[in-house]
């Protein structure tokens, strides 16, 4: 581990402040970031504590909740209104990591938390998401957790993380605080695709600091996780499907859906919401919903099967929320 | 000093007609608390003052020469001591039993990761970002040279083992079999990385560190370091498992030697997860091939199991994948062999139950497809092929409890082995199916010594070099000295770990127990020896037990027989003519429960049932304990354990505990395990066998079976994971 400073931050404006001086990185929880600073795949010369700061509030928030930075992943899971309302989102949570990093886990962190891409964490190999230009050792090398949708030559890592899943079918929003003052931004969009850049993984500029997601009106419905993985606890998602989805009669009122361990983001297609809503479901229906999901897919060896899988876990996930019989 | 070589069976079942009543029974490890509350000292855990932090740097290349080690590039870092790299360096674990040191000279890089220096500070965190920083040259070989995938390299043929011919017989035959599988490498993964201080004192070396065969690791330093044994101790006391990682002398102890001799004080390495995974030994990925020829009524007529594995170039060890393949059935037209191919991943040595681990793994899947052809239980299948005398040699079988334990783990598993069609059990979205496999494990022993004292007072202690890495040891000694002493256990301290210590073969093979028992039995034969002498009686006659010690009418406690001295001797067991004159092994039966997830593949044993015949059992407890470990590991290897490798470089690309997937809590369900009773003469004087490794030797072809029993699909490649299964649902669900 490099040496580093520690800054406490013990105000919000203070924080961007801090936050934004060179070669710093916030540090909330600690259970990714630590990890790679071990590894020196992360070498901030200072680190700036989030953890005093008074964000680890779940409140009400209009008709929805505001879930604060810090609030834990395990506070976030056991939240009455969390379970009541989104149970998504608790159901997202509790199938990630384990219980003890749960309880050290943060809102923030966890949606900034890096890719378990094993080139990234290999210091001795290349890798242009932790050394731009580099190169992509995986590329070439072993694919088996990497992505197959909005790839790039660059980089086809994935976003490893669940909650963030739960959080983009929900349609949250992320609310930004920097030193120029603070915005929301679309939790859908707060991910980016690797492009040429993929040492820029979400939209945060330097010194900006997540302070909160916010989760509109509830939906109702059935609400699923379903997340497929070797062994059943402590992995990350080979694929995973969030599914938000209420039934009106025999036609699906509301569709929201988005898929873990695809891509560089926690991916959400407008279209296949819009396909299922308003439709009676049916087989066909969902074969539909899977061609639109994958019609760009790309597989890369080792990871090609995530491909069939996603299709087959997109399909029960239907099946399950809609009751239709395969 | 009573010795004992073991040239015939020993059908004297000494340990039955003792009084006290502790043997077998299942007792709680003394060592537990102390483990469980943090208090129990693993290597790298001892505070020994002065010392400084050594952290490797590793070759980043596949094959070549260090070319430079620019020291100067961290010499000015804060708290940096030094940069060592000596040409002593081991550039890999020793293979286990080796004795002697591994291959030394870190300038030859001979894989990806190999440690090359070693850089010293104050502090881990310094020396850990000194070696990342170390800027060092290399002569690095064209890639395009070097063999890193076994199916693409010219093997080393074995000349197998023949006889008859198998080819006739498969073409003869009513029913045959001829499948191929491979299975992954696997990892160790034992919870405590490889770690060691070093220290010198007046020309005279002690390290502490994690290791499972003392006597074997002291050779291996002191060969390494051109020392005399004399000058060197090892110390091991707790072994935070070792899984066969820890058989051989591995990198970090001869480094911290070194450097410890360098820097003039005492030096700690512990090495991270990732050197661990990177530069200790991997099991071998495998291809093996069986071939079963049966008559119509499932009797075996010709048996091939053919593997190829991989090793670098001059290694020794190949996974011994066919080891019990050439004693378990029967079958007149025989081929065995295996082949090594030469690649440059890190090196391939003993990673738990090396050989029948991955071997009956595809043996057992495929019984089970001959079990289907010719329509019979596949319990039964197995019982018509055990052997009456042994397939190639003009041996008996020691004591052997294969069919036992078929049929009392068929009764306690609730077995239905008629109808196994599969496809025929569903819950919601998963298929629900049984499967079953025999177990088998060679038995080994090696030679063992063991000192034991009883103490004024009326207690014992016993001492011995062997390990304890988490299997229960210091219960099991301790229980022997009681039961041949009469005394309570608790009562009988036992020291271990320590090369000052009389030596044994260590842990490892699963021959810890009986070798390192039977010298304890030995030595406490001859202090009852002496106690029936001093009660001017016959040791035969001898009853000790409670502390007291009674011949006919003559009745003292041991305090009043000792006389206010301690009285001491040494037992000393060594293999003999029985390792030749009969085959033994332990053997078992598994019996699974899966459930697979029809849209994904996903699998998840429901219930495993293992019944064993292991010889005695020294203590229930601990050798249940055993059996749930490595049928948890069966779980890993059938499921979800596989080394991944850059096709490029050979480099480990799973090198943690969170890409390499060992089971958890969740993929392990209650476990049942049936302890059947044997004693096997002929195994050892104390009549027990080895234990852990053996109920990892086949469970993992149960879980196969049951994963076809259930949706339809049979696995030719371990682990089973969704990818594997997947395109077979695809296709049953068409069909
Ligand atoms: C072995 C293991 C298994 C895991 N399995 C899963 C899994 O199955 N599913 C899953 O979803 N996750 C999993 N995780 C990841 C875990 O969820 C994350 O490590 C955790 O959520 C990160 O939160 P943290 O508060 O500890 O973040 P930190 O480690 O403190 O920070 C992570 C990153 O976020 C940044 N950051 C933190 N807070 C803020 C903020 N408020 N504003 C801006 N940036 C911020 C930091 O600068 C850093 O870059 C696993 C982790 C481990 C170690
Ligand atoms: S996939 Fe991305 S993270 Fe992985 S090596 Fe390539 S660039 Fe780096």
């Amino acid at each position: 581990m490099r040496p580093f400073d520690y800054k406490r931050a013990e105000r919000l404006e203070h924080a961007g402040q801090l936050a934004a001086a060179e070669d710093t990185l916030a540090i909330a929880g600690g259970t990714n970031l630590i990890d790679l600073m071990k590894l020196q795949v992360e070498t901030p010369a200072t680190l700036v504590d989030l953890n005093h700061l008074p964000l680890a509030g779940i409140e009400e928030h209009e008709d929805g909740l505001r879930i604060g930075a810090l609030a834990t992943n395990t506070a976030t899971a056991v939240h009455p209104r969390v379970r009541a309302d989104y149970p998504l989102l608790a159901r997202a949570i509790l199938a990630g990591a384990t219980q003890q990093l749960r309880n050290k886990a943060t809102t923030g962190g966890n949606l900034c938390q890096r890719t378990r891409c094993w080139y990234f964490t290999n210091t001795d190999q290349p890798c242009n998401k932790r050394e731009p230009g580099s190169g992509c050792g995986a590329l070439m090398g072993r694919a088996d957790l990497h992505a197959v949708l909005g790839t790039s030559e660059a980089c086809i890592a994935t976003y490893p993380g669940d909650m963030a899943v739960a959080m983009a079918a929900l349609d949250a929003t992320v609310e930004i605080a920097g030193e120029k003052g603070s915005r929301s931004v679309p939790l859908r969009e707060f991910h980016l695709l690797p492009g040429d850049t993929p040492h820029i993984e979400n939209v945060l500029e330097p010194g900006e600091i997540i302070t909160a997601v916010t989760l509109p009106t509830p939906v109702g419905g059935k609400q699923i996780y379903r997340k497929v993985r070797e062994r059943s606890s402590y992995a990350f998602a080979l694929v995973s499907v969030a599914a938000a989805l209420r039934m009106e009669g025999e036609s699906i009122a509301h569709a929201a859906l988005a898929f873990g361990g695809l891509a560089h983001k926690p991916w959400h297609d407008p279209r296949i919401d819009d396909l299922l809503t308003g439709e009676k479901p049916s087989m066909a229906l969902f074969d539909k919903a899977a061609d639109l999901l994958l019609e760009d897919a790309q597989g890369y060896g080792e990871n090609d099967a995530k491909i069939p899988l996603a299709r087959r876990a997109l399909t029960a996930t239907l099946i399950d929320a809609t009751g239709v019989s395969a | 000093m009573k010795s004992l070589t073991m040239d015939k069976p020993d059908e004297r079942n000494r340990l039955d007609a003792m009084k006290q009543g502790v043997i077998g029974k299942p007792l709680d490890r003394p060592d537990g608390p102390i483990k469980v509350s943090g208090v129990a000292p693993y290597a790298a855990e001892y505070d020994i003052a002065n010392a400084a932090y050594g952290v490797f740097v590793t070759a980043p290349i596949a094959r070549g020469k260090v070319a430079k080690i620019h020291e100067d590039s961290v010499t000015g870092m804060d708290g940096v001591i030094a940069v060592v790299a000596d040409e002593r360096f081991t550039t890999r674990a020793a293979q286990g039993t080796a004795g002697e040191a591994p291959e030394q000279g870190p300038g030859e890089v001979d894989y990806w990761g190999q440690p090359i220096a070693l850089v010293v500070a104050e502090s881990y965190e310094a020396a850990r970002d000194a070696a990342q920083r170390l800027k060092v040259d290399f002569h690095a070989d064209d890639l395009a040279d070097i063999p890193f995938d076994p199916d693409a390299v010219e093997p080393e043929k074995d000349e197998g083992q023949r006889q008859g011919d198998l080819a006739h017989a498969m073409a003869e035959a009513v029913h045959s079999v001829d499948r191929t599988y491979t299975t992954h490498g696997h990892a160790s993964a034992a919870m405590e990385p490889h770690a060691s201080i070093a220290e010198w004192q007046d020309g005279k070396l002690t390290v502490h560190a994690s290791l499972q065969m003392l006597n074997f690791n002291i050779a291996e330093l002191a060969d390494a370091l051109d020392l005399e044994e004399d000058d060197v101790r090892l110390v091991s006391r707790f072994v935070g498992g070792g899984f066969g990682s820890k058989l051989g002398v591995s990198q970090d102890v001869v480094a911290a030697a070194i450097a410890a001799k360098q820097v003039g004080r005492p030096v700690k390495v512990a090495m991270t997860r990732q050197h661990v995974f990177q530069a200790i030994m991997r099991r071998s990925e495998s291809t093996q091939r069986l071939r079963l020829a049966a008559d119509a009524e499932g009797r075996l007529t010709g048996f091939g199991h053919e593997a190829l594995v991989s090793n670098l170039p001059g290694e020794d060890f190949a996974e011994p994948v066919t080891q019990s393949s050439k004693f378990l059935y029967g079958g007149e037209n025989r081929l065995l062999r295996i082949d090594v191919a030469r690649i440059h991943r890190m090196c391939a040595g003993s990673v738990r139950a090396p050989g029948e681990a991955v071997g009956m793994t595809a043996l057992e899947a495929a019984m089970d497809e001959l079990a289907e052809q010719v329509g019979i239980d596949p319990v039964e299948l197995r019982l018509r092929n055990i052997p009456d005398k042994h397939p190639t040699k003009d041996i008996p079988y020691s004591s052997r409890k294969l069919a036992e334990c078929l049929k009392e783990g068929a009764a306690a598993f609730g077995w239905q082995g008629e109808d196994r069609k599969p496809r025929q059990r569903r819950e919601g979205e998963w298929w629900i199916g049984t499967g079953v496999a025999s177990g088998s494990r060679v038995h080994n022993v090696e030679e063992a010594k063991a000192r034991v004292t009883l103490r004024p007072g009326g207690t014992a202690l016993v001492e011995t070099d062997m390990t304890d890495i988490g299997t229960g040891t210091y219960a099991i000694l301790g229980q022997i000295a009681g039961e041949m002493l009469g005394l309570d256990p608790k009562d009988v301290e036992v020291g271990l770990g320590d090369t000052d210590f009389p030596r044994g073969p260590g842990s490892g093979g699963s021959w810890g127990a009986p070798s390192s028992g039977s010298a304890v039995f030995l030595a406490c034969e001859a202090l009852r020896e002496e106690i029936a002498s001093l009660l001017k009686g016959e040791e035969g006659n001898l009853t000790m037990k409670d502390g007291t010690a009674v011949v006919g009418n003559t009745s003292r406690t041991i305090d009043e027989l000792l006389g206010g001295k301690e009285l001491q001797r040494t037992g000393h067991f060594q293999p003999g003519k029985t390792e030749k004159e009969f085959a033994a092994a332990s053997y078992g039966a598994f019996f699974a429960e899966v459930a697979v997830n029809d849209w994904t593949g996903e699998t998840r044993v429901r219930r495993l049932t293992g019944a064993f015949g292991i010889g005695r059992v020294l203590n229930e407890k601990t050798a249940r304990s055993q059996c749930l470990g490595g049928m948890t590991w069966a779980i890993g290897a059938a499921l979800t354990e596989q080394l991944l490798f850059d096709p490029r470089d050979g480099h480990l690309v799973n090198c943690d505990l969170a890409e390499y997937h060992v089971p958890v809590h969740r993929d392990v369900p209650e476990c049942e395990v049936l302890l059947v009773e044997e004693r096997d003469p002929a195994a050892s004087p104390i009549q027990a066998k080895g234990v852990g490794e053996l109920s990892m030797c086949g469970a993992a072809g149960a879980i196969a079976n049951a994963v076809y029993n259930a949706c339809g699909v049979r696995a030719y490649s371990f682990p089973m994971t969704p990818a594997v299964l997947l395109e077979g649902l695809v296709e049953q669900a068409k069909a």
